[in-house]
């Protein structure tokens, strides 16, 4: 519990002045995920730690970036609450920040929203040194660019995250997964069409042929619907395994790569897969590069394989051009997270 | 670039001639005066020349010819905006895209709808309904407004906390450049690779490109919907109950209060049964499977009874819910039937703060001797006050602005903000400064420069002008009334 702003301004301070670039990190739990290889000298924002203020009955919480989900988790838990997105806590060192930065998210996802849908405001250092706060603490704030936002998935390359609002939820009352054998093909089908009954659906994947269902909510509902939808009951371990990326389906080597998709897009064969968030996200193992994908779909290599090279396609001309200038906008020395990005970012 | 404009009228109508069939060009003074302003008509203006394009081509044309020529563009929707952010720049376009109003594609199996800015909110709900879907942001002004202008805003509704904003219900969009240049951004996916520059639109207020297709997340229609509706005899009360509902554990579909004059304004106006004599009233609605409502309605029934509610009905019917609705969903009319005019405000506050600002505003209201009615979307703290006076008095219309502009900085003041759902616009440009800093500011004037270097693109919205950016073409500093 440790409040550093300051030693952190004067750090990006010095590193503008000297073009002397960083690389930001907390629990480094995710240095060899999700982006490419950052080189430059390590900036620590961990020890910027603890929650700040929590406001049960306004569903918020605001924390320090450096603070790891656990502490987060357990203070919300005494209120029966809980952080809707289900980010991996990758052995309990992930921190609030880094999971914003990665925009990483569980099965709820498509159902409850991602880090991204639950940050209500943040505060940053851009690399003029300056602390901005953006957004608010309040469930619906109009003002201004929405520069919270902006921090999912921006690897921490336009600023340093110091502080994060969030939108919190109650812990379902009760939930249930349901399992039933099924083929990739017939697991997408059955998850989209579940998806499009009105029933409290939480969760839904496709591993080792064998389809999951979760029901969360309200006790009656829950009980009602599994009884309807029938299948194998389970308890939730199969959930937990995907959050953390414990199940052996992402054990090994082999380099593992997710495929961002509409839900019904079909079933690529060919690769190893793993089917989560209802059909929307695919973690694929070993090359995939060479794969017929999905029109609109998005491919990046998640973890292993080369790192030093792009990890995620290239961007249309006019995107890329706006996302450089934005990030000069930020970070016009170009000290936060160089190449983490993209080679070019 | 404080030079005269580089181009005539003239030169600007013929070269939008060449791009626009002569009925999408709307010349003259009389014909442009329903664009002159939106929903805040306290605001207007006439611009150089009116564009209605009915293809995504010939917005393109438009925005290319615009910055060849650096002539400022407003986009323009279904001009229900309550912050003047479609008022017209008086040497500039106005963008009205009205007539890209088709629904492009529906895929129920993925739950998603491909439409053009134009469409209503309301009639891609319609659309869908076939499919057993919905999209979820219900503004109320769904009914006429477009969901280009809800994209722009960040457009919310009743239904914010549970089903969340406009950003939350979208997968991707088109967009045209200050250049000219169209880019899709956002996926068929929930991710896309880099920046997320489809949520830094969102809400963006047409200052950063326009939008000429939006894909949107449909979501299952629930199986049922009841509302509660709960007097209290006082606002400190209700405001209580409120917080021991989320306290329970329950998310309702919607949660709205309204104070006393707004109740008796929306009793008289739509017979709903409200009790006239409460000092606040409450409306939850809870939606999903038939035994999930069940369950919360006797919930939500209990903490409402034991939070001292004086009247408590629960709707037995989808006629009597929608009853219950009609008073709340008409409380804006309501009150103009009470006054010539009224000002919406739209600041939001932590819900724990909601008796201290009602207070306040009461208080206010005695010092500008101006009548105000309270609608609050308790469930997200958005309060809606709205400001009773005669638009035909120029010192009422002042002491109405001030009165307005002192709710926001109260806001702020409490942790709050200035604009919920209603966006920035011309109007609450002053009180920006009391929500961000200045280094917050030239921070959103950066991100502007990086999208629109020639400052094009709806100038003087959203945020304030400030010295650093000189070039900055401001607009004239009064504004007619009326």
């Amino acid at each position: 519990m440790a409040d550093l702003l300051a030693h952190l301004q004067a750090h990006v301070r010095e590193a503008a002045a000297n073009a002397s670039p960083v690389a930001i990190r907390a629990g480094n739990t995710k240095s060899h995920l999700v982006g490419r290889y950052c080189h430059a000298r390590p900036l620590d924002v961990g020890d910027h730690r603890g929650v700040i203020d929590y406001q049960p009955d306004e569903l918020v919480i605001s924390a320090r970036a450096g603070t790891p989900l656990p502490e987060l988790e357990s203070v919300l838990a005494e209120h029966n609450q809980v952080l809707p997105f289900e980010p991996p806590r990758y052995g309990g060192r992930a921190t609030l920040g880094g999971t914003l930065a990665c925009n990483l998210s569980g099965p709820a996802r498509p159902w409850l929203g991602s880090v991204r849908d639950a940050v209500l405001g943040v505060q940053l250092i851009n690399g003029e040194a300056q602390v901005l706060n953006v957004g608010g603490k309040v469930m619906k704030n109009v003002a201004g660019y929405d520069v919270s936002r902006l921090q999912a998935g921006a690897l921490g390359t336009l600023g340093v995250i110091t502080q994060i609002h969030l939108k919190v939820l109650p812990r379902a009352q009760a939930t249930q997964t349901l399992a039933y054998e099924m083929t990739a093909s017939q697991a997408l089908e059955t998850m989209c069409s579940r998806a499009r009954e009105p029933r409290p659906l939480t969760g839904a994947c496709w591993v080792n042929n064998r389809l999951f269902l979760r029901l969360a909510g309200a006790a009656s509902a829950v009980r009602h619907t599994a009884s309807q939808w029938g299948g194998e009951q389970l308890d939730d371990e199969i959930w937990s395994q995907l959050r953390e990326m414990s199940h052996p389906f992402f054990a090994g080597k082999a380099p593992l790569w997710r495929l961002s998709t509409a839900p019904n897009a079909p079933h690529c064969e060919g690769v190893e897969q793993c089917i989560d968030w209802g059909g929307a996200q695919r973690w694929l193992r070993g090359e995939a590069r060479s794969l017929d994908l999905p029109r609109g779909a998005h491919l990046s290599l998640f973890a292993g394989g080369d790192r030093d090279t792009e990890v995620r396609g290239a961007l249309d001309p006019v995107q890329q051009r706006l996302q450089q200038r934005l990030k000069k906008s930020f970070d016009p020395a170009g000290i936060f997270n160089p190449g983490r990005l993209y080679s070019w970012m | 670039m404080n030079a005269p404009p580089a181009f005539s009228k003239q030169a600007l109508a013929s070269a939008l001639r060449a791009i626009l069939p002569a009925e999408c060009l709307v010349e003259d003074k009389e014909s442009q005066r329903p664009f002159e302003c939106d929903g805040l008509s306290l605001y207007r203006e006439l611009p150089l020349l009116v564009a209605l394009p009915e293809t995504v081509e010939q917005v393109q044309a438009i925005m290319q010819c615009c910055h060849r020529l650096q002539v400022p563009v407003v986009a323009r929707g279904s001009g229900t905006g309550l912050c003047a952010g479609a008022m017209p720049h008086p040497e500039g376009v106005l963008l009205g895209l009205s007539k890209l109003n088709a629904i492009m594609e529906i895929d129920p199996q993925a739950r998603t709808a491909r439409v053009q800015p134009g469409v209503t909110n309301l009639s891609i709900s319609e659309a869908v309904a076939p499919h057993g879907l919905y999209y979820g942001p219900d503004p109320s002004s769904q009914i006429a407004c477009s969901i280009g202008g809800n994209v722009a805003e960040n457009s919310g509704g009743v239904h914010c906390l549970k089903y969340g904003l406009t950003v939350h219900n979208l997968l991707s969009v088109e967009m045209i450049t200050a250049q000219g240049e169209r880019v899709e951004l956002g996926s068929s996916g929930l991710d896309s690779p880099g920046y997320d520059l489809m949520a830094l639109v969102t809400g963006s207020e047409g200052l950063l490109g326009v939008v000429t297709a939006v894909t949107v997340k449909l979501l299952p229609l629930p199986e049922v919907a009841r509302v509660v509706m709960a007097g209290f005899d006082s606002v400190r009360a209700a405001g209580d109950a409120v917080g021991a509902v989320i306290a329970a554990g329950i998310i309702p579909a919607g949660l709205e209060m309204m104070d006393a004059l707004a109740v008796q304004a929306a009793e008289d106006f739509a017979h709903a049964g409200y009790p006239r004599d409460a000092q606040a009233v409450l409306l939850c609605e809870l939606d999903g499977t038939e035994q999930e409502v069940d369950q919360h309605i006797a919930a939500v029934e209990r903490i409402f009874t034991e939070g001292g509610a004086t009247t408590l009905r629960v709707s037995a019917s989808d006629a009597e819910r929608a009853l219950l609705w009609k008073g709340r969903k008409s409380a804006f009319p309501a009150v103009g039937r009470m006054s010539p005019d009224y000002y919406c405000m739209d600041g939001t506050i932590p819900r724990s703060q909601v008796s201290h600002v009602l207070e306040e505003i009461s208080r206010l209201s005695t010092k500008y001797q101006l009548r105000c009615a309270n609608v609050f979307h308790a469930g997200d703290g958005n309060l809606h006050p709205l400001i009773m006076f005669d638009g035909g008095c120029a010192e009422q219309v002042a002491r109405a602005e001030q009165f307005g502009a002192e709710i926001l900085e109260l806001s702020v003041a409490v942790g709050g903000c200035i604009t919920g759902e209603h966006g920035v616009g011309l109007e609450k440009l002053a009180q920006m400064e009391s929500q961000f800093s200045i280094a917050e500011l030239h921070q959103f004037e950066d991100i502007k420069h990086a999208f629109d270097p020639a400052l094009t693109l709806n100038p003087g919205k959203g945020i304030p002008i400030l010295k650093r950016c000189q070039e900055y073409r401001a607009l004239p500093r009064k504004h007619q009334h009326g």
